[in-house]
């Protein structure tokens, strides 16, 4: 096992450098630059910001620079907001996202797994049919479409919460719900497949010939094979949950990465972008590579190879 | 975490509760939806109106303005003498101005403050505010380096003398700006080099004001909190407790959070919303308006709009009333000349006609009768839906009254600002606010050497009576000037004025004291808190 993680991990040297390549040349192909406002400032005062921050070397040094710099750790100063690192940016906003993402798939988890468990031993009753069809709707409602009616009913109309900000433990619930109910539904169908596929499967038959309650079957003998699905979707489902929604931090208004991850893109803030893409590339590569892990231990037919 | 607080607050019963409004009117707490995250709160690097209403509550200039008529309140200065050729200002200033750290604030603080503005490594984008001064200009741009050549002297710790090169009447009107707030040089070396963008000293817990709030806590994307300074010297007037400034850029969200009562004003929302509040909700909404307006530019360096006549013709052809009315629909003003009507008294006489049948005229003059041979122009903006409508509705007007074709084209706000400044365009929308109550803030800007030209348009009489108007201090001379290069303007056309932008802000009844002025300054020492109008 050591040597497959070890591999694993070599193996994303290469990746790394690739997608940070693309994302420097990308990034300073689009037109427009970090210091373009709609007052323009004077030759003079564009041409220090530049020298500033290093952007009037050749771009093949600022991007051998660039590099040095990432191999030390230093994401590099912000331009927008002259006064952080990107360090500190991502220090900063980060561990909410992280707690978004946890409540969300906490969310996503319990009522996934639960509906799809429900399915898979009522197939083809009222409790099959329910929980999936709303699990379809969960999948095809956009969050965007979610967020903001759940504001609706929940904040504007009954008052039970405040319709955004993250400051009081009840404005957590409803972009855990809104986050939460996209994977939620994901995870019911996948769910109930892999569940389906496994009780059907010989072993299962055993157990009930030998009088094992449902209960029991499901737990004991079922539930490593039927999560199968559902963990190696976790895997990338994790990154994306844990690293920030957009849409989501928003339409609620929550100081995340998320929001950092695009806008960075429209001040063209570089070294923020480049900061915020390697940050979720490690992120993807890590949960991946766990999600592998995982998927071996609950599936004796594969092996570290 | 998620899911147990969901029980608990179902279990506990989120029934009707008091909003944060409410809490806050009591406490006397401000809060503001001030639509997005500042750049800097560093008075003399964050530049836009964002970062402004944040910087007024911490720093404060040697005047500040009055937010009912943005005339000059005496600041720093208890008072000030202006000499007979108005090239020189004295500044005297009050014994009991502090700083947040007890230190007094002196003529010479202010002096070091403009030394660090106009330092050449500080690339300060509004540096060009200080530009009356005496020098300022020369070593900004790094021709001079000695700063005692520079027009600002401290007499004695409590005289600032300010020497300009020529009268600049509307001087005290840029006085009020936040690029002439003074800065604690000193703390700032304790934190790093003064002329370093990113020295760290204006974050929670390092900045100095002299304003009469003080900073108690920054998160990035989460909030601004400033309380009331125990230092400021005329704090027994300032009747807010604190103001909380909350980043929330999309308009959205910020209007849901105003009617779930999370704060007292949002500082804009989408135009479709202000039509609703104006008719449902109108105590709720103060749409007035900017000293900012709203036009498209011609690049008039290539054919067929390198011919005066094709550029009158577009401009004469347009119906702004209907734009205002049925497109744009937040209570602009249509306009008629560049600079907004009544600018500290300077209204242009020189107006765009709105005249079809002269229109289709001159373009037949210009060689394109009804229309014929006219190449198809491409209408630049930037993607946002409000421009896009207003782009679709000048199509129309152009297809309909001059029988021509134009294309639209919409770019990301970056990438549409490089357009704008290589000239990259043949019709580009664009929009431009003063920075100060003059009409030179709006004039200037089509002088031949002006960044912000971006036509390619160049008249030598017009930058001829532009430079004459800055040159004398006599008002009725000056403007007499500018009505002149408006008429250039008029006639030559290298943009085409559309509206006056307003800016339509919800507030709730309970503030009291908050005024609508033409530059949005806010002044938080006259605003209170009535607990009982919420």
């Amino acid at each position: 096992m050591l040597r497959f993680i070890a591999r694993r991990v070599l193996e994303t040297i290469p990746v790394l450098l690739i997608i940070a390549t693309a994302t420097f040349f990308m990034m300073r192909l689009a037109p427009g630059g970090p210091f373009d406002t709609e007052k323009q400032v004077s030759k003079e005062v564009r041409a220090r910001m530049e020298a500033h921050y290093g952007l009037d070397k050749p771009l093949f040094e600022q991007y051998l620079l660039q590099m040095k710099h990432l191999l030390q750790g230093d994401l590099g100063p912000s331009f927008k907001y002259p006064k952080r690192t990107v360090n500190e940016i991502i220090a900063d906003a980060f561990p909410v996202s992280l707690e978004l993402g946890c409540e969300a798939l906490a969310v996503a988890l319990a009522l996934g797994l639960l509906a799809g468990m429900v399915a898979s031993l009522k197939q083809n009753s009222f409790w099959d049919h329910f929980p999936m069809s709303l699990a379809m709707l969960g999948l095809c409602v956009p969050t965007f479409v979610m967020g903001p009616l759940l504001i609706s009913a929940f904040a504007l109309h009954l008052d039970w919460f405040n319709a955004a900000g993250w400051f009081f433990p009840r404005d957590r619930v409803l972009p855990a719900l809104t986050l939460g109910a996209y994977y939620a539904a994901y995870i019911a169908r996948l769910a109930r497949g892999g569940f389906l596929d496994i009780l059907h499967q010989d072993f299962i038959r055993t157990a009930q010939a030998k009088g094992a309650s449902g209960a029991r079957i499901l737990l004991r003998h079922a539930m490593r094979g039927g999560l199968l699905p559902v963990v190696s979707f976790l895997g990338p489902a994790i990154a994306g949950l844990l690293t920030g929604s957009f849409v989501v931090e928003t339409i609620f208004g929550i100081p995340g990465l998320g929001r950092f991850f695009v806008t960075a893109a429209f001040n063209r803030d570089y070294f923020m972008v480049m900061g915020s893409v390697l940050f979720y590339a490690v992120f993807v590569i890590v949960l991946n590579l766990a999600a592998d892990i995982a998927l071996v231990w609950l599936n004796p037919r594969l092996r570290f190879e | 975490m998620g899911l147990s607080a969901l029980c608990l607050c179902l279990l506990a019963g989120c029934g009707k509760r008091q909003t944060l409004v409410e809490i806050a009117d009591r406490a006397q707490q401000y809060r503001v939806s001030n639509s997005d995250e500042p750049s800097d709160i560093d008075p003399q690097i964050g530049i836009g109106e964002i970062e402004h209403d944040i910087i007024v509550s911490l720093f404060e200039g040697l005047i500040s303005a009055n937010p009912k008529d943005l005339s000059p309140l005496p600041g720093v200065a208890e008072r000030w003498d202006i000499s007979g050729d108005g090239k020189s200002y004295t500044f005297h200033l009050r014994k009991d101005a502090l700083w947040s750290n007890g230190d007094p604030v002196t003529a010479r603080d202010f002096v070091e403050s403009y030394h660090r503005l106009l330092m050449p490594a500080l690339g300060a984008q509004y540096a060009y505010m200080l530009y009356p001064a005496t020098n300022a200009e020369a070593f900004n741009n790094g021709q001079i380096t000695n700063f005692e050549e520079v027009g600002f002297k401290a007499l004695d710790p409590r005289t600032l003398e300010i020497k300009l090169h020529s009268p600049t009447p509307y001087l005290l009107s840029m006085i009020i700006h936040d690029s002439w707030f003074p800065v604690p040089v000193k703390v700032i070396k304790e934190y790093g080099a003064i002329d370093d963008r990113a020295n760290p000293w204006t974050l929670a817990g390092h900045l100095v004001g002299n304003g009469p709030f003080v900073l108690r806590e920054w998160r990035m994307n989460s909030h601004i909190l400033v309380e009331k300074s125990p230092t400021y010297w005329d704090r027994k007037n300032v009747r807010l407790n604190s103001i909380y400034f909350d980043p929330e850029s999309s308009y959205d969200t910020a209007e849901r959070m105003f009617r779930s009562g999370q704060v007292h004003t949002v500082r804009q929302v989408l135009p479709y919303k202000v039509a609703y509040y104006l008719k449902n909700q109108p105590g709720l909404i103060n749409d007035y308006p900017l000293l900012t307006t709203y036009f498209y530019k011609f690049n008039v360096t290539k054919p067929p709009l390198n011919d005066k006549r094709v550029r009158q013709a577009l401009a004469m052809s347009i119906d702004r009333r209907a734009i205002t009315e049925t497109v744009s629909r937040a209570g602009e003003m249509p306009a008629y000349t560049l600079t907004p009507p009544d600018t500290a008294g300077y209204t242009a006489t020189a107006r765009v006609r709105e005249d079809p049948a002269a229109a289709r005229q001159l373009l037949a003059e210009a060689g394109y009768p009804d229309g014929k041979n006219f190449p198809t122009l491409e209408l630049l903006f930037n993607t946002v839906e409000n421009h896009k409508a207003i782009a679709e509705a000048l199509q129309q007007m152009w297809k309909k009254n001059l029988n021509i074709n134009v294309t639209l084209h919409n770019e990301e706000w970056k990438v549409y600002l490089d357009s704008m400044r290589r000239t990259n365009y043949d019709i580009g929308r664009g929009g431009w606010g003063g920075d100060y109550m003059d009409p030179s803030t709006f004039l200037d800007i089509l002088m031949t050497d002006s960044g912000n030209n971006e036509t390619g348009w160049s008249n030598a009489e017009y930058d001829r009576l532009c430079r004459a108007a800055a040159n004398t201090g006599d008002r009725a001379v000056r403007y007499a000037e500018y009505q002149k290069a408006e008429a250039i303007l008029m006639e030559e056309m290298p943009i085409i004025p559309i509206y006056i932008y307003t800016r339509p802000r919800l507030i709730r009844p309970s503030v009291k004291g908050w005024y609508p002025n033409l530059l949005d300054q806010q002044n938080y020492k006259f605003i209170h808190l009535d607990p009982t109008l919420d």
